[in-house]
């Protein structure tokens, strides 16, 4: 994945799928797409964080920012919405 | 007597490990369903 | 920091299922001759509407997203469409396992209207011959009369069951252009020698050369067709099947049965898996989480005879299914073990009497049976 498509999914409004229902884990949550019958796990309370407050924010960085993940991991996260938006988690808004 | 180098790699910074923080599985992807 | 992977997680168990399957009947108007729950007659002591809408009430507070509806036959039950409605109004969504009998043009209209609704179609053939020699004269072509009415209402892909059996491996092809004339997904899953099984699993499991055919057929069609990941054994073979790749039994799924019982999964309704029943004190939760025997089977489990294996880590000794009902012990490998290992401890069993052997707990098939040819 290049240098500037991470730059653009960072700059994107991003959302929760309406269709998409969060179930708490020990180690994170499970989420469950009733329209595409897609079952994710986010295996970390951080990356359910994000995940939750994404429409509170004018950015997936800006979501980052605000959940206080260290900038060190933020390769980690655009990976994982990455692949959340590829499995209609999340959209873009 | 071997002659000790510093191994260059000791020196960088390990590499940041990426998290796989997100895992896909089927519905149907599961042992002891119907 | 490192995330565990997800089945070292998941084997530990979670809160909740994530799904289940949920028999809704011992009733079935067939009587296959390798049927997991040994159905046929109806048991007097089945879960009453307001029973059953109990438990998916529990299911929904749970936030069980998905469930698999089964029996016997379940749309014998007379409240089968009240039921199903329930759920998925409730957002737990429904995949339910019929053969087909009780879907006319009207049903599969119904069917169609309904959202969170999938269904799979059981054949255990690619022609009547093959499938009617399981699951009983006619059964084929009912099965596809059913497929016709769910095409003509519109209902959109629907997922076609096949249990491999020696008398169908030669047959996936045919299997697969099946699905793909109607649009429906093909789902392939293993044969487990439990209820009626128990008599008819020697004769009718794949042997070990159409096991491996089986393997490279699975891994050359990808995720275009299902498993249900009732192959994870086969891993021993090579690269993974798609799927988590372990027993989910009592860990993340399990089965309630028509009289409200619970069992680790639908291929060991025995009671050395039964975890407790729905009506007891607490419900289907409290069962879930404070069972005995789900406390066990969330802690590591020994790999016995199979610890000095290399392919270990691949199969993880297969299914504790497989093995209970043929006798061995279950830290050991599986009867279908693809290293041989399990039909050497299957020879060695050969002495023991087979009335030692496990049989199911209970026998819900109709008296005269006829006897299909195999």
């Amino acid at each position: 994945m290049s240098t500037d498509l991470r730059h653009r999914l960072l700059d994107t409004a991003l959302e929760l799928h309406p269709q998409v229902a969060l179930r708490p884990e020990p180690f994170g949550a499970l989420a469950y797409h009733y329209g595409n019958r897609r079952l994710v796990f986010l295996k970390h309370a951080d990356i359910v964080a994000v995940a939750r407050s994404l429409g509170d924010h004018d950015s997936l960085s800006a979501t980052l920012e605000a959940c206080d993940v260290d900038p060190a991991r933020w390769p980690s996260f655009v990976t994982a919405f990455e692949s959340l938006l590829r499995s209609e988690v999340v959209r873009e808004r | 007597m071997e002659n000790e180098t510093i191994d260059d790699a000791e020196l960088t910074e390990p590499a940041i490990e990426e998290e796989l923080l997100v895992e896909e599985i089927s519905i149907d992807g599961m042992c002891g369903v119907y | 920091m490192s995330v565990e992977s997800l089945a070292t997680q998941l084997k530990a168990g979670l809160d909740a299922p994530i799904c289940l399957t949920w028999e809704l009947t011992y009733a079935c108007n067939l009587q296959c001759i390798h049927c997991l729950s040994s159905s046929g007659r109806r048991d007097p002591r089945e879960l009453s509407t307001t029973e059953a809408f109990t438990v998916l009430d529990e299911l929904r507070d749970l936030q069980v997203f998905y469930i698999n509806i089964g029996g016997g036959e379940p749309m014998v039950r007379r409240d089968f469409f009240d039921i199903v409605e329930h759920s998925v109004a409730n957002g737990i969504g429904v995949k339910f396992s019929t053969n087909g009998a009780f879907i006319g043009a009207a049903e599969a209209r119904r069917l169609t209207a309904m959202d969170y609704l999938d269904i799979q179609l059981s054949i255990d053939g690619a022609d009547a011959a093959t499938n009617d020699a399981v699951r009983g004269e006619g059964s084929f072509a009912t099965a596809m009369r059913a497929m016709d009415h769910l095409a003509e209402a519109g209902f959109g892909p629907f997922k076609i069951s096949v249990v491999a059996t020696r008398q169908n491996v030669p047959q996936l092809d045919r299997f697969k252009a099946l699905a793909d004339s109607y649009g429906a997904q093909l789902r392939l899953t293993r044969l487990r020698p439990s209820g009626r099984a128990v008599d008819t699993w020697d004769e009718l499991h794949p042997t070990q050369a159409q096991q491996r055919e089986l393997y490279h057929w699975l891994l050359d069609h990808g995720d275009s067709v299902l498993t249900g990941d009732s192959f994870f054994h086969l891993n021993a073979l090579g690269d993974p099947l798609p799927g988590l790749n372990m027993c989910g039994a009592g860990r993340v799924v399990c089965l309630i049965d028509p009289i409200g019982d619970v069992y680790a999964c639908p291929f060991v309704i025995h009671d050395e898996f039964h975890a407790g029943n729905v009506r007891d004190a607490g419900g289907f939760t409290h069962v879930w989480r404070g069972s005995e025997l789900f406390r066990s089977l969330r802690e590591p489990q020994s790999a016995g005879a199979c610890a000095s294996c290399g392919a270990y880590d691949a199969c993880q000794g297969g299914c504790m299914a497989a093995k209970f009902f043929t006798g061995m012990p279950l830290d050991g490998p599986d009867p279908e073990c693809v290293t041989g290992h399990g039909e050497t401890a299957l020879a060695s069993l050969a002495a023991v009497p087979v009335a030692l052997t496990p049989r199911p707990s209970q026998d819900h098939s109709r008296p005269a049976r006829t006897p299909a040819v195999v």
